[in-house]
């Protein structure tokens, strides 16, 4: 019995932005008479919040390391202006011009890794200074106009769809189905993988209920969102995108020495360095990981819009934060998810959708906005303290 | 009847799972001197939280009577402005303030229009330092004070509240022994003007000098409250840990080897101020399966000639570092780690623990990519090394995914042994392996130590306590102001020698 309490006490905390989001999405259904929940605007949620959570969770790490990167909106529309740029005024591949504004975003990050990792500066200075001057090399590359590149294989980046293997007019998405059903077959291996190895070594495992429970759930929520998506146009390819970043920098961050030095670091400098932890290498390579993320951002957002403006990002570096932060994120340092932040983008999201959706005004979505986010850390903090 | 300034009487405070104080009686005399002595977790810190008010009434049971009237305390506050003064082992001093601004904080002398009065307060603090005998310009910041200047400030601090009842905890843990002595001195004097103290201590000889009355607390307990006259060392070791102690250095034969690492005309310079040398021409080494204990003061530059050796320390550092017969370049801690040498910090909570994680992170954290394949971690492998050590080391935990926050002293210290036994050392520098943690888990920590070198591995220990080093090691350097005064072996050294040769003393020392 005491057990079973404080598993759940322990989930509960785990999973409260889960359950808060679960509220907004019933209330929004509510308020908007279940035009929120349509396949179309579920699609369209997803298209909104991709870019945030690209950027997002790398920003974790940054974070987690004790840093934060206040430049991610300017570099997300330098990045943009760029990639317009190529598209329009030169002959450049797309594929080509993708890799070359990835790079620029990555000599960003080693521009910035410079002055934080190896002159010591604060990371706050430092980003607020590109923060500016990318902002001022927009107005350069954009010759303060809007581009827009109208490239069809660019626009596909950020509003298209895989195509539908029965074909365009098929009731039937195929593709989106068999993703999904691919998706919980390798969720499954791999928990069952998992257990069995744990066993194997004779390490205590979650009964075999709470197991199947547990890995039952989590399938029948994936289903369901493919199950969607099927309904409506498919699979969107921007979330092909941000699923594949997520995976992999989450992956990183639990499943390698990089990631975790990346974890004592922001826990306690001093002992991670006598621990062997090159502080600066780690530190420098998380800030390139950021400039190269924020370009892949950028990209996904500026196709999505298929238009570079000069103000193009502007704000944007606060979603991101934002969503880290209501993710379970801690700004000291340490401590934060990377699928977690998904989540928090998630919520966000969620807010602007549905308020645009009852024409509520900026005043209404700022008010909202700012207030889930005190309140989303008051919870975290509650019942952090509570467990001391 | 006596007269009693303080009483708690059956006092018990109660944590999730844990009966932290049970039914604890704790009466102290007016203008006394009485010594509160346990292992750490007995519940010291936990009554004098009781006591101050950091856990308010009606979360314990029992009461506290303070004068002759039952108390409830919610606050700090509440207990100062009874006279309760609590200092605490880890300085609360901001660091940036001036001396006068530390001792004013919170309790501001403030004119007619509620503005803070300056005169008033340097004037005020010039007579507080006079009373601790503290030669200090109030203007100074208290990030250029000694920990032992910075102890007084504290101690300035609580008499400029009127503080009648003054707590000190492991007030000397950190000093040398000369500032201890004035320290107690100091104590004393207090007490001849009617201040009376509670003295938390795991310096028994301290409490020995000092106390008028001891109190022994073990797990949660009162098991004793004597007469200093009525009560020796040991009898207090064996109230402490529930067993008589026979032997507090388990000394063991070893067969020390050939040389496996030493230092060579070292010199460093201070980090800040280039031309000030901290370190030198010290030549020192050690054999395959020895204890070489490094004895001194503080601030003899035992910790910097280590953290310099892996030049994580100082400036124009100079000399020549061999290993297993070869000279070899260490730039940084990685590099020592990779050759064997690890270093065990003094301060294991700010140079040893990434406290907000879980003993398997920490402990885990220098291996990770030897416990990786093709750069993914293995976690079931560092799942069954870390279970592994917690067990050899008996590291009492619930799980090895226990934060390492929630751990005591002893238990930490044993995280971070078992953190640097996973890289495999084959030289283990030990920075006051046993500072800060109990009688018992001290035993267990030279047991480990004795276990490690019949394994062939070789232990350098900085140490300040002169009984340990003297227990435990198989030779001994000395050294004073970044010199090494002298290379003993522990059949040579007595305590008095040590000391000569710390304190810098010219005459030749004489064996008693």
């Amino acid at each position: 019995m005491e057990q079973l309490k404080s598993t759940l006490k322990k989930n509960i905390q785990q999973y409260t932005m889960i359950i808060a989001l679960i509220v907004i999405w019933l209330v929004f259904t509510i308020a908007t008479e279940g035009i929120f929940l349509t396949p179309r605007n579920i699609t369209n949620l997803f298209l909104q919040m991709a870019y945030v959570g690209i950027a997002s969770s790398t920003m974790v790490l940054i974070m987690v390391c004790g840093h934060i990167d206040l430049s991610t909106g300017s570099v997300i529309g330098f990045s943009g202006a760029l990639i317009a740029y190529f598209l329009k005024f030169t002959n450049i591949n797309i594929w080509v011009a993708i890799i070359i504004v990835l790079a620029c975003g990555a000599l960003i990050g080693v521009w910035q890794g410079f002055w934080v990792a190896k002159f010591g500066l604060p990371a706050f200075i430092v980003t607020l200074s590109s923060e500016w001057v990318f902002r001022g090399l927009i107005i350069r590359v954009t010759n303060s106009t809007t581009i827009q590149p109208n490239n069809p294989t660019f626009k596909a980046i950020g509003q298209g769809y895989l195509p539908n293997i029965l074909g365009e007019d098929a009731n039937v998405n195929l593709t989106a189905l068999l993703i999904g059903a691919i998706c919980i077959v390798l969720f499954i291996a791999s928990q069952l993988s998992n257990r069995r190895k744990k066993q194997r070594y004779d390490f205590k495992v979650e009964s075999t209920g709470m197991f199947v429970a547990r890995v039952a759930l989590i399938s029948i929520v994936i289903a369901v969102f493919f199950y969607v998506f099927n309904l409506d146009r498919g699979v969107a390819i921007p979330l092909v995108i941000l699923a594949v970043i997520v995976f992999t920098i989450n992956f990183i961050s639990k499943k390698t020495a990089f990631g975790r030095h990346v974890y004592a670091i922001g826990g306690n400098r001093e002992a991670a360095a006598l621990s062997g932890v090159n502080v600066q290498k780690v530190t420098w390579f998380v800030f390139i990981l950021m400039g190269t993320m924020s370009a892949a951002s950028g990209i996904v957002y500026t196709a999505r819009l298929n238009s570079a403006a000069i103000a193009a990002g502007t704000g944007a570096e606060t979603d991101i934060i934002a969503a880290a932060i209501i993710g379970g994120t801690s700004p000291a340092g340490g401590k934060g998810s990377v699928v977690g932040c998904v989540i928090g983008a998630l919520v966000m999201a969620s807010l602007e959708n549905g308020m645009s959706i009852l024409s509520m005004g900026s005043f209404e979505k700022y008010l909202a906005k700012g207030l889930v986010l005190l309140f989303a850390v008051a919870i975290d903090f509650l019942t952090k303290d509570s467990q001391h | 009847m006596e007269d009693f300034i303080l009483q708690m009487k059956n006092i018990t405070k109660t944590f999730p799972g844990v009966k932290a104080l049970n039914n604890v009686s704790f009466n102290v005399k007016r203008g006394e001197i009485h010594a509160l002595v346990g292992e750490n977790g007995a519940g010291k810190s936990t009554l004098m939280k009781v006591l101050s008010g950091i856990y308010g009434a009606g979360t314990y049971e029992g009461e506290i009577v303070l004068n002759g009237e039952v108390q409830s305390f919610s606050s700090i506050r509440d207990s100062e402005d009874k006279g309760i003064a609590i200092i605490y082992q880890e300085l609360a001093l901001c660091k940036n303030m001036n001396v006068a601004e530390s001792i004013f904080l919170g309790s501001e002398i403030k004119n007619k229009r509620g503005l803070i009065d300056w005169e008033e307060t340097y004037k005020k603090t010039a007579e507080y330092l006079k009373v601790v005998h503290l030669d200090l310009n109030p203007e100074t910041l208290v990030v250029n004070l000694g920990v032992g200047q910075m102890q007084l400030l504290e101690i300035c601090k609580a008499i400029s509240k009127n503080a009648k009842l003054l707590i000190l905890d492991e007030p000397t843990a950190a000093l040398t022994d000369d500032e201890s002595e004035r320290l107690l001195n100091l104590i004393e004097e207090f007490k001849s003007q009617g201040v009376t103290c509670i003295y938390i201590s795991h310096k028994l000889d301290e409490v020995l000098k000092i106390a008028d009355t001891v109190t022994v607390l073990r797990d949660g307990q009162t098991v004793a409250t004597r007469d200093k006259s009525e009560i020796t060392k040991s009898q207090m070791i064996s109230f402490m840990v529930g067993r008589e102690l026979s032997q507090m250095f388990p000394r063991q034969e070893h067969n020390p080897g050939e040389v496996v690492f030493e230092m060579r005309n070292w010199n460093v310079n201070h980090p800040q101020i280039k031309d000030k040398k901290i370190i030198k021409d010290v030549n020192i080494n050690v054999r395959r399966g020895e204890i070489v204990g490094i004895a001194g003061l503080m601030g003899a530059g035992r910790t910097e000639l280590m953290m310099s050796m892996m030049h994580e320390y100082g400036s124009n550092i100079t000399g020549e570092v061999w290993f297993e017969g070869k000279k070899v370049n260490i730039r940084n801690a990685s590099d020592a780690i990779e050759q064997g040498i690890c270093y065990m910090s003094e301060d294991r909570k700010r140079y040893g623990l990434v406290l907000m994680q879980d003993i398997k992170f920490n402990v885990s954290l220098p291996v990770l990519k030897r416990l990786s394949q093709g750069g993914v971690i293995d976690d079931n492998k560092i799942f069954h090394d870390v279970t592994g050590y917690v067990k050899d080391l008996s590291i009492k935990t619930p799980s090895i995914e226990q934060l390492t926050r929630n751990l005591s002293g002893g238990n930490m210290q044993k995280v971070v042994l078992a953190k640097w036994l996973m890289t495999q050392p084959k030289v283990l520098i030990m920075d006051e392996p046993t500072r800060g943690i109990d009688v018992g888990a001290k035993v267990e920590i030279y047991n480990i130590m004795n276990d490690l070198v019949a394994q062939g591995m070789s232990v350098i220990m900085i140490s300040s306590e002169l009984p340990e080093v003297l227990g435990i090691s198989d030779r001994i350097y000395v050294m004073h102001e970044g010199s090494i005064t002298a290379e003993l072996d522990w059949k040579d050294a007595t305590q008095e020698i040590v000391m000569q040769y710390c304190t810098g003393t010219d005459e030749t020392p004489t064996a008693m």
